[in-house]
């Protein structure tokens, strides 16, 4: 049995991080603090029903951290570790609120919509079936300024907002972060291929959110 | 498009996309993903979109903490390094 090579052991930078921690030092914590906090508040709000209980659940999670950082052994990365902690505790007490949330609603695969409109490929029956009846638009003809301008930026935090909770906190750790897949198959506690659907379907509607600023623009 | 490509439709294509950028596709189903896009251009730029998705995703920042529950914070830590070893 051999997992460690599905899993990103501590960097030099953990391990400097987690010396000053065990030392007291305060500004190494609250460093920890501004680059975690977001996103510990995002996965402890899977599994309980406020944002204020979500709160409390991350605060415990941070005091965990405390105890339990001379037990820090970088077998994961720092940032995996502390996940894990919020989601132990999150969902002990998701379960005691009796929100028990089912995977399928935090991952929003029940009838979750394909990748591109299925109007935009030849009907079965007809020669061509599934082959493109409206090839999509070439991207790279527009210019890197209007694709990155703040309304295509509006446009794609509201559809990320909209993301059932897994699949948004999968893009968000992988293309907004630049997590690797085993860092976040470990924080979430999913299997490769939950992580990778859940990306996939994350990507099929922030690009569908692009697509539609864009034809805004054009239309205008 | 000259030619039926195989027997991979485009609307099959468009799901694996991720898969293929993941590099989780077997030997075979990479090969059959990359004969495809080298005579679709419709494939060719929806796979184009995704990697322009993900990049303009990685434009996007994280939130601030909130001064609140910084300070609040802070002050567990004051406490855990008062109260624990070390300290």
């Amino acid at each position: 049995m051999d997992p460690t090579e599905l899993t990103v052991t501590a960097s030099d930078d953990d391990l400097d991080l987690v010396a000053r921690l065990r030392s007291g030092d305060e500004t190494a914590f609250m460093s920890l603090v501004d680059r975690l906090q977001p996103m510990m508040l995002r996965v402890a709000r899977m599994y309980v029903s406020t944002a204020t209980a979500a709160e409390d659940v991350v605060q415990d999670a941070w005091l965990g951290v405390l105890q339990g950082i001379e037990r820090f052994e970088g077998r994961s990365s720092l940032r995996t570790w502390i996940l894990r902690i919020v989601s132990n505790i999150a969902k002990s007490r998701g379960q005691r609120e009796s929100r028990s949330v089912p995977f399928a609603t935090l991952a929003g695969d029940v009838g979750d919509s394909p990748t591109f409109d299925p109007d935009r490929f030849i009907g079965t029956g007809e020669p061509w079936a599934g082959h493109w009846s409206t090839v999509p638009h070439d991207w790279s003809a527009i210019p890197e300024a209007r694709l990155v301008a703040s309304e295509t930026l509006a446009e794609v935090r509201r559809a990320m907002d909209a993301l059932p909770p897994m699949q948004a906190e999968v893009i968000r750790l992988r293309d907004v972060l630049g997590w690797t897949s085993a860092e976040v198959r470990n924080a979430l506690d999913i299997s490769e291929t939950n992580q990778r659907v859940l990306l996939h379907r994350a990507r099929a509607k922030v690009r569908r959110a692009i697509e539609r600023a864009i034809e805004i623009e054009e239309a205008s | 498009m000259s030619e039926r490509i195989d027997d991979v439709t485009c609307r099959e294509i468009v799901e694996a996309i991720t898969d293929y950028l993941e590099g989780a596709m077997s030997p075979e189903d990479h090969e059959r993903f990359e004969r495809h896009l080298d005579e679709c251009v419709g494939c060719t730029r929806a796979l184009e979109q995704f990697r322009a998705t993900i990049e303009v995703t990685g434009r996007l920042t994280e939130d601030r903490v909130d001064a609140a529950q910084r300070a609040n914070l802070l002050r567990v830590f004051t406490r855990w390094r008062s109260g624990g070893p070390g300290g």
